[in-house]
C-alpha cells in the first residue's frame, strides 16, 4: 500500500514479468535523446542508404498476392474450438503472461465482448446489463485487501491514468465512491488520451447504473461522444438508442435505428423492419421518406415475385425479347419507374406494377416521369408512345405538343437511343431557342431543320458553309442550291 | 534514399530515417526468419517510408494480406501482424493465430499496432483468447510520413471526423518535445477544416490536383490508364497493348514534375513544349561532338538527359489525358456553376445543371459536391432549395442516402439557412477570395489554384504573416470556431539571429485535410521574393472534394 514509485517501477521492470511490460523505454529520458540525436544530425546528415536503385520497385504489389497467397484461398474452416486455445496457453507459457495471476480486475472488459459479434448486438445487451448490478458504489468488503495489494496498489488517480495511457495494466475497481469514478473520467478527459477515457467509460458502464451514467455523461460531452463512438463500434444498438432517448437527441435515435436496415439482406426482414422505423420520430420530410422507403420495397417484392415468375414461364413476350438483368429489389424509386415503364408501360393504373400507379404513389414530379417514361420508350424504339407522351389536346380539340423536360432534353435522350433522323428532326424542330435548334440539328445531321432554319434566319453564308457538309448531289444539296439561287429570299448578308 | 525530402528548408529526412530506424529496430526485436501479415491499408503508408528490400534485409521472408481463416504456408520462425488498431481486425488475426496453432510447428507471433496502440482492441483479443500468443505487441508512431520536402501527412482515413482528437494529440506531442531543441519553426498555425469547407469542394485546378481529382493519387502514387503508356515500337501493330493500370510515382524528386505540379493547368502545356524543345537540342549535340573528348562528355550525360525524356513523355501523357478531360462539355459547365457559385451568382435557387447531372444519374458525389458548395456558399441554402434537392437524390439515388445527407448536415456542408441571412459575400469580399483577373501563366495571386478562388484557408496564413490577424478580426467572428493565438517563449540560448533577407518559416497544419491546390498555393506563398515566410506543410489527410465526401458516405457496416 505504501510502496514507493521506485518500488512499482522495478515490479514492472523485473526481468520475470517482462514480457508484461510494454514501453517502459519511452520515458522522457531517452524520448530526449532521441530527438537530441535527430537535431545533431540534421545537418550533416548524410543518407548511406544504399536502397536508390529499388526506389522504382513498386512496394505493395509482389510479395503479397504470390502463389503462397493463393494456397490460403483453399484453407478454410478455422473458427475458434477450446482444443486451440488450451494448445496456444501451454505453449506460450514461456512468455509467463498465463504464469500472472490475474487480477481480480483489470479494468476488465472482457463481459462486454465475449463471444459478441457485431451484428449479433441486440441479445447481447441484457447480459450486459444484467451484469451492472447496483453494486455500483457499495464498497467491496469480503475481500482482504491483501489478496490484490501486489497488482492494484492505491496509486492515485491521476497515477492510475498515467499508468492507463502508457498501456500498463491497472485496477480500476479501487474507485467505488461516484466522486471517485467522476474524478478519474474527468482525469482521463484531461489527459486527451481516447484510449484511456474508454477504458474508463467501460468501468463506469460496467459498475453505475444506465441512468447515473447518461446523467453524468450529459454534463461531460467529450466523455459522451467517445462513448457514442464505442457503442457504435461495439454494435450496441440498444444502449445507443436508450441513451439518445435520454438525452432526448429523438432524430438521432431515429437514424441510429434506421441505419441498421443496411445490414440486413433479405427483403421481406428488411421490408419487416423499415416498418418499425416509420412511426420513428425523423423530422417531417424525412418521416415521409422513411414511409415511402418502406413502401417502396413493399411493391418491389411484389413487382419482383410476379416478374420473376413471368419471366420464367416464358409466356410473355417482352421478357422473352428483353430478359432482365437484375432483380429491382432494393433499386432506387427512379430505376423502379423506369423498370415498370420499360416492362409495365401498358397496364392500367390499378396494378402495383403500372408506371402511373408508382407516379400517384410517390407524387413523382411530370418532369421526372417524362423523363424517366421517354428513356424506356425509347430504349425500346417504341416512337409511338414517345409521341403519345408529348401530344396534349387542348378543350377545342386541337394537338399540341408539349415537353415539361424542354425539347432540347428529348432530343438528347433520343438520340442516346439512336432514333432515326425522321424522328430527331420532328423534336428538334419542336425546340423553341433557335441558337439550341440549329445547334443540335447540326449535331446530329438533320440537314432539313439546319437548311429550312437558315433560311429563315436569312443567313446566306451560314448556309454556304453548310453546303460543304452535306453529300455530293444529294437532295439536301439540291434544296440548299435551290434556295441559295431563290430571288423570293431577302438575304441579311 | 529519398532525395526529394531534403531539398527543403526543413530536412524531413530526419524524420523518414527516424521511423525507419524504428522499423529497423523492432524487426530485430523479432530474431529469426519472418512473415509479416498486412493490414492492406497500410501497405501504401508504408511504401513510402521504406522498401520491401529493408525489410528483407531484417528476414522477412514472406509478406500477406491479412484476411480471414488461415494463413497461407510459410515456413518461418516469426509471424508479425502489422494493423491499424481496429475491432474489425482483431477478429481476424485471432482466427490466422488460432488456426495457425493447430497446424504443426509453434510460431512467435508479434503484433505491431500503427499507428496507436489501443486497449479496447487488445481486450478484444484477450476475449478471443489469443491475446498471450503475442510476445511482442508494440505500437509504431507512423504518424505524419514525409511525403515531400515540404509535405507530411498524417494519412488517417476518416480523419475529418476526429479532428479534435488529432489536435489533441499533436497538442501532447509538440508539448512533449519542442522545448528543450532548437526551433525549426518559427510559427505554428493549426488550421481546422471547419473554418474553410469551401475549399475542398471546389474543383482544383493545378497539375498535381487536376491529377488527383481525375485519377486520385495515393500516398503519391497514381494509377492510370495504360493506353497512352504503351511503348512504341515499329512493327508491333499495337497488339499487345498493355492492360494493367500504369503506376507511376510523384513527387518532387522528379525535376520536371516538381517544376509544373503546383502550376495551373492551363500553363502546363507550354512548360512541356519548351523542355521537348530543349531535349532535342540535347540530343542533337551529338552531331557536333568530334573529338573523343567531346563525345565522352556527351555520353556521359547521356543518363540523366534519358531519364528526362522519359519524364516528358510520361507528363506529356498525362497532360494529354487532362485535356480530354478538362475540354469535356460537362466538365466546362461544372466548372461554370462551381465558379458562379464561388462569385455569388444565383447561389439561393435550384441550379439547372446540378438537377439535370441527377436526371441523368451523374455520380452522387458529384451531385452532391456541388449542393454542398452551393449550400457554403450561400451560408445555408433555403429550406424549399434543400428539401428539392434532397428529394430528387433520394428518389433518384435511393432513400438510404438519407444517412449520407444527414452527415453531411452534422459536418456543416449542408444546411438550411438560419435567420435569413448570406454571410459568406463579406468574407468573400474582405478576404478578396474571388479575384476577376487570374493570371494562369504568371500568377500574382493564390487564386490562380483555382482560376479565381483564393482558398481561405491560404489567405488567413496569408494574412498572418502580413500584416496579422488585427487587421481582420470582424471577419474572422464570421468564420465558425474560435481563434486564438499563443506565443511560446524561448529561452535564450535557443534564440538564433536571423540573417538578413533569412525567411521565417512556418509550419502550417491542416486539421481535417488539405487539397493539393492548396499546398500549391502554399509553395507560391514561399516562393514570393519578398513574401519573408516559407511554409512547411502537416495534415491529417491528403484529400480532394471526391475523398471528403466519401468518407462522409454512408455504407453498410
Amino acid at each position: 500500500m505504501s510502496r514507493t514509485k521506485g518500488d512499482e517501477e522495478e515490479y514492472w521492470n523485473s526481468s520475470k514479468f517482462k514480457a508484461f511490460t510494454f514501453d517502459d523505454e519511452d520515458d522522457e529520458l531517452s524520448q530526449l535523446k532521441e530527438s537530441k540525436r535527430a537535431v545533431n544530425s540534421l545537418r550533416d546528415f548524410v543518407d548511406d542508404d544504399d536502397d536508390d536503385d529499388l526506389e522504382r520497385v513498386s512496394w505493395s504489389g509482389e510479395p503479397v498476392g504470390s502463389i503462397s497467397w493463393s494456397i490460403k484461398e483453399t484453407a478454410g474452416n478455422s473458427g475458434s474450438n477450446l482444443e486451440g486455445r488450451e494448445q496456444l496457453k501451454s505453449r506460450n507459457s514461456f512468455s509467463s503472461y498465463t504464469q500472472l495471476p490475474k487480477p481480480a480486475s483489470t479494468y476488465s472488459l472482457s463481459s462486454f465482448f465475449r463471444g459478441r459479434t457485431r451484428l449479433g448486438s441486440f441479445q447481447s445487451l441484457s447480459d450486459a446489463l444484467s451484469d451492472t448490478p447496483a453494486k455500483s458504489y457499495a464498497p467491496e468488503l469480503g475481500r482482504p485487501k491483501g489478496e490484490y495489494k501486489d497488482y492494484s496498489n492505491d496509486w492515485s488517480i491521476s497515477d492510475t491514468v498515467r499508468r492507463l495511457r502508457k498501456g500498463k495494466v491497472c485496477s480500476l475497481e479501487r474507485f467505488r465512491s461516484l466522486q471517485d469514478k467522476l474524478q478519474l473520467l474527468e482525469e482521463a478527459v484531461s489527459v486527451h488520451d481516447g484510449n484511456v477515457i474508454t477504458a474508463v467509460l467501460i468501468f463506469l458502464k460496467r459498475t453505475l447504473s444506465k441512468e447515473i451514467l447518461f446523467r453524468e455523461l450529459e454534463l461531460r460531452q467529450v466523455a459522451l461522444r467517445h462513448l457514442i463512438h464505442f457503442l457504435k463500434e461495439i454494435g450496441d444498438q440498444k444502449l445507443l438508442v436508450d441513451l439518445f432517448r435520454f438525452l432526448d437527441r429523438t432524430e438521432e435515435l431515429a437514424l441510429s435505428h434506421y441505419r441498421e436496415h443496411l445490414n440486413i439482406q433479405d427483403p421481406e426482414k428488411r421490408k419487416e423492419f423499415l416498418k418499425t422505423c416509420i412511426g420513428l420520430p425523423f423530422s417531417a420530410e424525412d418521416s415521409a421518406h422513411v414511409q415511402d422507403h418502406y413502401t417502396l420495397l413493399e411493391r418491389q417484392i411484389i413487382i419482383e415475385a410476379n416478374d420473376r415468375h413471368l419471366e420464367l414461364a416464358g409466356q410473355t413476350e417482352i421478357f422473352r425479347k428483353h430478359p432482365r438483368k437484375a432483380s429491382i429489389l432494393n433499386m432506387p424509386l427512379v430505376t423502379t419507374l423506369f423498370y415498370s415503364c420499360f416492362y409495365h408501360y401498358t397496364e392500367a393504373e390499378g396494378t402495383f406494377s403500372s408506371p402511373v400507379n408508382l407516379k400517384k404513389t410517390f407524387k413523382i414530379p411530370d418532369k421526372q416521369y417524362v423523363l424517366t417514361a421517354l428513356a424506356a420508350r425509347a430504349k425500346l424504339r417504341a416512337w409511338h408512345d414517345v409521341d403519345a407522351l408529348f401530344t396534349t389536346k387542348n378543350w377545342l380539340g386541337y394537338t399540341k405538343k408539349r415537353a415539361p423536360i424542354g425539347f432540347h432534353r428529348v432530343v438528347e435522350i433520343l438520340h442516346k437511343n439512336s432514333a432515326p433522323v425522321q424522328i430527331l428532326q420532328e423534336y428538334v424542330n419542336l425546340v423553341e431557342d433557335v441558337d439550341t435548334k440549329l445547334n443540335l440539328a447540326t449535331k446530329f445531321k438533320c440537314h432539313d431543320v439546319v437548311i429550312d432554319t437558315c433560311r429563315d434566319l436569312k443567313d446566306r453564308q451560314q448556309l454556304l458553309a453548310y453546303r460543304s457538309k452535306v453529300d455530293k448531289g444529294s437532295a439536301e444539296e439540291e434544296k440548299i442550291d435551290a434556295f441559295l439561287s431563290s430571288s423570293q429570299i431577302r438575304w441579311k448578308n | 534514399m529519398a532525395a526529394h525530402l531534403s531539398y527543403g528548408r526543413v530536412n524531413l529526412n530526419v524524420l523518414r530515417e527516424a521511423v525507419r530506424r524504428e522499423l529497423r529496430e523492432f524487426l530485430d526485436k523479432c530474431a529469426g526468419s519472418k512473415a509479416i501479415v498486412w493490414d492492406e491499408y497500410l501497405t501504401g503508408p508504408f511504401g513510402l517510408i521504406a522498401q520491401y528490400s529493408l525489410l528483407k534485409e531484417h528476414e522477412v521472408e514472406k509478406m500477406f494480406t491479412l484476411k480471414g481463416s488461415r494463413l497461407p504456408a510459410a515456413d518461418v520462425k516469426n509471424i508479425i501482424f502489422f494493423v491499424r488498431p481496429r475491432l474489425e481486425l482483431m477478429d481476424i488475426i485471432a482466427e490466422n493465430v488460432l488456426s495457425e496453432d493447430r497446424r504443426g510447428p509453434a510460431r512467435d507471433f508479434h503484433l505491431l499496432f500503427v499507428p496507436r496502440r489501443s486497449l479496447l482492441c487488445e481486450q478484444r483479443l484477450k476475449d478471443l483468447g489469443v491475446l498471450g500468443s503475442f510476445i511482442h505487441r508494440e505500437e509504431y508512431s507512423l504518424d505524419l510520413i514525409p511525403f515531400d520536402g515540404d509535405l507530411l501527412s498524417m494519412e488517417s482515413e476518416g480523419a475529418f471526423k476526429q479532428v479534435a482528437n488529432m489536435m489533441i494529440r499533436m497538442k501532447r506531442e509538440f508539448t512533449g518535445s519542442q522545448n528543450s531543441i532548437f526551433p525549426i519553426f518559427d510559427n505554428l498555425l493549426l488550421l481546422d477544416r471547419n473554418v474553410d469547407l469551401l475549399t475542398p469542394l471546389a474543383t482544383q485546378l493545378t497539375y498535381e490536383g487536376l491529377i488527383d481529382e481525375i485519377y486520385g493519387i495515393q500516398n503519391s502514387y497514381v494509377k492510370l490508364p495504360p493506353e497512352k503508356f504503351a511503348p512504341k515500337k515499329q512493327g508491333d501493330g499495337g497488339k499487345d497493348l498493355p492492360t494493367e493500370a500504369k503506376k507511376l510515382q510523384l513527387n518532387s524528386a522528379e525535376e520536371l514534375y516538381a517544376e509544373i505540379r503546383d502550376k495551373n493547368f492551363n500553363a502546363v502545356g507550354s512548360v512541356l513544349s519548351k523542355k521537348a524543345k530543349v531535349i532535342s537540342a540535347a540530343f542533337e549535340e551529338r552531331h557536333n561532338a568530334k573529338t573523343v573528348g567531346e563525345i565522352k562528355q556527351f555520353v556521359s550525360q547521356l543518363p540523366h538527359m534519358q531519364a528526362a525524356r522519359g519524364s516528358l513523355a510520361n507528363h506529356t501523357s498525362i497532360a494529354e489525358l487532362i485535356k480530354d478531360v478538362t475540354t469535356s462539355e460537362d466538365f466546362f459547365d461544372k466548372l461554370t456553376v462551381e465558379q458562379e457559385f464561388m462569385s455569388g451568382i444565383d447561389t439561393d435557387k435550384v441550379n439547372s445543371y446540378i438537377e439535370d447531372c441527377i436526371a441523368r444519374k451523374h455520380p452522387l458525389i458529384k451531385v452532391l459536391r456541388l449542393i454542398c458548395l452551393q449550400s457554403v456558399c450561400n451560408s445555408g441554402l433555403k429550406q424549399k432549395v434543400l428539401d428539392y434537392y434532397k428529394r430528387e437524390i433520394l428518389q433518384t439515388y435511393g432513400y438510404e442516402h438519407i444517412l449520407t445527407l444527414h452527415n453531411l448536415e452534422k459536418a456543416g456542408l449542408l444546411k438550411p439557412q438560419t435567420g435569413g441571412r448570406n454571410n459568406y459575400p463579406t468574407i468573400r469580399k474582405t478576404l478578396r477570395l474571388w479575384m476577376d483577373d487570374v493570371n494562369e501563366q504568371n500568377p500574382t495571386d493564390i487564386s490562380y489554384v483555382y482560376s479565381g478562388h483564393a482558398p481561405l484557408s491560404v489567405r488567413l496564413a496569408q494574412l498572418l504573416s502580413r500584416p496579422g490577424w488585427r487587421s481582420i478580426e470582424e471577419v474572422l467572428r464570421m468564420l465558425p470556431g474560435p481563434h486564438f493565438e499563443e506565443r511560446q517563449p524561448l529561452p535564450t540560448g535557443l534564440q538564433k539571429k536571423r540573417q538578413p533577407g533569412e525567411n521565417r518559416v512556418t509550419l502550417i497544419f491542416f486539421l481535417g485535410g488539405v487539397t493539393f491546390a492548396e499546398i500549391a498555393a502554399l509553395r507560391f506563398l514561399s516562393q514570393l521574393e519578398d513574401g519573408g515566410t516559407e511554409y512547411v506543410i502537416a495534415t491529417t489527410k491528403l484529400m480532394n472534394g471526391a475523398s471528403w465526401l466519401e468518407s462522409l458516405m454512408e455504407k453498410p457496416f
